[in-house]
């Protein structure tokens, strides 16, 4: 081992305390850093401890990836430990990123099944957070495609589960948040493609019927996703842009004159740190969404676009998370079911764009049903809406909240920093089993990360 | 050109990057490491993400009386051997603790030095071949907070200058590497003085491009590191004595 010369006090598995957030940067806490460098080490380097969660790439926009007291960072966890080229099937270590499987497979011809809307999250994460895609209308989350996993539990043993080894422990950890076991490595299939190009349909959306109706309509599409501007209020609110995405074949892509596998540009901007906080305000966010609708709804309807553009649009700006300066924000990410949905959602759309402070980033998708015990996805639509945490908005979320309640919706744990215990307890229905499984687990108050405690989970 | 690497120390995360690059470049891989069980991830990954052919073995650097046997066991003489070992060690323990201190000298230096000066009497017969010594920054100037590792990679460093010296004739290439801070996996999310801190990725680059002729014999990975250690070797003794570093 060639030891770091930078950790050479002490322990270099140890680090003091420090203050950390979420993607968001909101809210910020102090944890004790631990490092994890084998999954051999990490029994002996876990025991004892109490308040302990495990981090991936620190993409969760709250406090999920926060520990109560400790946080152990996986990403030393990086290995791909075998590829079957006959089935895509891979199994890696927990701490790989997806952009290194991207990269890695996607020349070979494999995409991974599920994607969320940053590759820079690592594989634990994604199943901890049973992340969803574009395409989870037909797909389901990520979590449906994990085949197996090895769960370190509390009591320092690892532990395969899938759905015929440990099948309840396999079912509460897709989407568990961490709070069962430190997940040490996963079984999953790539899918089969044959270019990294993305046949994409843009269609306008004058209000969010029309909205609603195109994403329906995309049922039978691959992936379907819409933008929705803010800002837009009275008959044009809930107006935006649906792309409906289906993965380029050969043919397409050699009649196009493109190659198949493009290799993704370099020079992408990186957000310098130290921007005040209203770089985003009414007028920059009005203006930017008022060219981007006019240039959606101008372009080519169908247009070849490369994986990253259409499936990580925002990775192209690094560190885009400080936009909103110092403050941080939050992402208010909630999914309510198809009946009644438009009431819903307008309702929200409008009191967000009433009161300004508006988010560059809406995005609505459509949800189909299934996961794990605390899956975020329902049959519904789902509506993320990104805002700077001051006072105002988060008194609005509050009363957001209540009508997604009301509605029979939920809130995504991966993005949460505020909501309440009454909000999540009415969102998810087998809390109660998941809180049982984790006593007998020995799991309750060893493993536990500031969303944890916050909601009582 | 592409040929067969041996990397010593393959559980290490530098050694790892390094076998990386080469496997990248299509090279047949032999890793060797004390405790092979504990390599096996490397290896995987490399089969896995590479599709390189990789052999794992096992070598203990404290075996110096096996290394000779060892070398001639191996399927085919390598083109290129990588020494990625080394340990930090317990700097307040060594100082008290002989036998710790002992540990982290042969660990840096008196194991890859033997085994490497070996090797290099295989490369001189066959009059071909690149030896590359993982060494440190520690090694250019003791100083009070890790001085034990330091006089190990000191030494190494001194080993593998002489080795070269004597080599440069026959055909067989020397290359010392100091990698400075290195954000290994291990340290991601933690703050690290960004200009002298370099990705494992950086320092696989560095080791094939100067192994491949296309560096300089003692690579710096960060080049701002050589200007810092020419710095710190330049402050008079009765100063740098009384600094704390």
């Amino acid at each position: 081992m060639h030891a770091n010369p930078a950790l050479t006090e002490a322990s270099p598995k140890i680090q003091g305390a420090r203050t950390i957030s979420g993607w968001g940067r909101y809210p910020r806490a102090a944890s004790e850093i631990l490092v994890a460098d084998a999954p051999e080490t990490l029994p002996a380097l876990l025991r004892g401890r109490r308040g302990v969660i495990a981090r991936g790439a620190g993409r969760a926009y709250g406090d999920a990836a926060v520990g109560q007291r400790t946080t152990c960072l996986t990403g030393a966890l990086d290995r791909l430990r075998s590829f079957d080229p006959a089935t895509g099937r891979l199994r890696a270590e927990a701490g790989v990123m997806l952009a290194d499987i991207v990269r890695t497979f996607l020349p070979r011809g494999f995409f991974p099944p599920v994607v969320p809307g940053t590759q820079f999250v690592t594989l634990g994460g994604m199943i901890a957070s049973d992340v969803h895609g574009k395409n989870h209308h037909r797909e389901g989350g990520f979590g449906t495609h994990v085949e197996a996993l090895t769960l370190l539990t509390p009591d320092g043993v690892p532990r395969p589960c899938s759905r015929e080894q440990n099948p309840d422990l396999f079912a509460m950890t897709l989407g568990g948040m961490g709070l069962t076991g430190t997940i040490l490595d996963a079984t999953f299939r790539l899918r089969p493609v044959e270019s990294g190009w993305i046949d994409q349909q843009t269609r306008v959306a004058a209000d969010l019927s029309a909205m609603l109706r195109a994403l329906d309509e995309d049922d039978a599409a691959t992936y379907s996703v819409a933008w929705i501007d803010c800002l837009a209020r009275g008959s044009a609110l809930g107006r935006g842009l649906v792309y409906r995405g289906e993965h380029a074949g050969r043919q397409t892509c050699r009649a196009a004159g493109r190659d198949l596998f493009p290799i993704p540009a370099r020079g992408w901007l990186t957000v310098p740190p130290g921007l005040p906080g209203w770089t985003l305000n009414r007028a920059s966010v009005t203006a930017f969404n008022a060219t981007y609708f006019r240039r959606g709804a101008a372009a080519d309807a169908s247009a070849l676009v490369p994986w990253q553009s259409y499936f990580f649009p925002l990775d192209g700006l690094a560190a885009w998370n400080r936009l909103y300066g110092a403050r941080g924000f939050v992402q208010h990410q909630c999914v309510v079911p198809r009946r009644g949905a438009e009431a819903v959602l307008s309702e929200m759309l409008d009191r967000v764009a009433r009161l300004g402070t508006a988010s560059p980033l809406a995005v609505l998708k459509r949800l189909g049903s299934g996961g794990g015990w605390l899956s975020f996805p329902m049959e519904g639509y789902t509506l993320a809406l990104d805002l700077p945490a001051t006072a105002a908005t988060l008194a609005l979320l509050d009363e957001l909240d209540r009508s997604v309640v009301a509605a029979g919706g939920r809130l995504y744990l991966a993005k949460d920093a505020r909501q309440s215990r009454d909000t999540f307890e009415a969102g998810y229905p087998a809390l109660p089993a998941f809180r049982d499984l984790r006593r007998q687990l020995g799991a309750d108050g060893v493993l536990a990360s500031r969303l944890s405690a916050r909601l009582g989970l | 050109m592409s040929g067969t690497l041996l990397l010593v120390g393959a559980t290490s995360d530098i050694g790892h990057a390094v076998a990386a690059r080469y496997a990248e470049a299509g090279w047949r891989i032999l890793l060797a490491a004390r405790d092979p069980e504990r390599a096996q991830r490397n290896a995987d990954d490399l089969e896995a993400r590479h599709r390189a052919e990789v052999a794992l073995l096992r070598l203990d650097i404290f075996e110096s009386e096996r290394f000779a046997a060892w070398l001639d066991g191996l399927p085919v003489l390598p083109d290129t051997v990588v020494c990625a070992v080394g340990e930090l060690g317990d700097q307040g323990r060594a100082e008290a603790d002989p036998a710790h201190a002992e540990q982290v000298l042969r660990t840096n230096f008196l194991g890859p030095s033997l085994l490497l000066g070996l090797v290099a009497e295989r490369f001189a017969a066959r009059g071909s071949g690149t030896i590359v010594g993982i060494s440190s920054v520690a090694g250019d100037r003791g100083r009070g907070s890790n001085y034990v590792y330091g006089a190990g990679k000191a030494g190494f460093t001194a080993f593998l200058s002489g080795l070269r010296n004597r080599l440069t004739k026959s055909g067989v290439r020397v290359v010392t590497v100091k990698p400075g801070f290195v954000r290994t996996r291990m340290t991601r999310g933690l703050r690290l003085p960004p200009l002298l801190t370099a990705e494992p990725s950086e320092v696989g680059q560095a080791v094939y491009a100067a192994a491949q002729g296309r560096g300089s014999d003692v690579v710096y990975v960060r080049r701002v590191w050589r200007l810092v250690m020419t710095v710190i070797g330049a402050i008079p003794e009765p100063v740098f004595k009384r600094l704390s570093l």
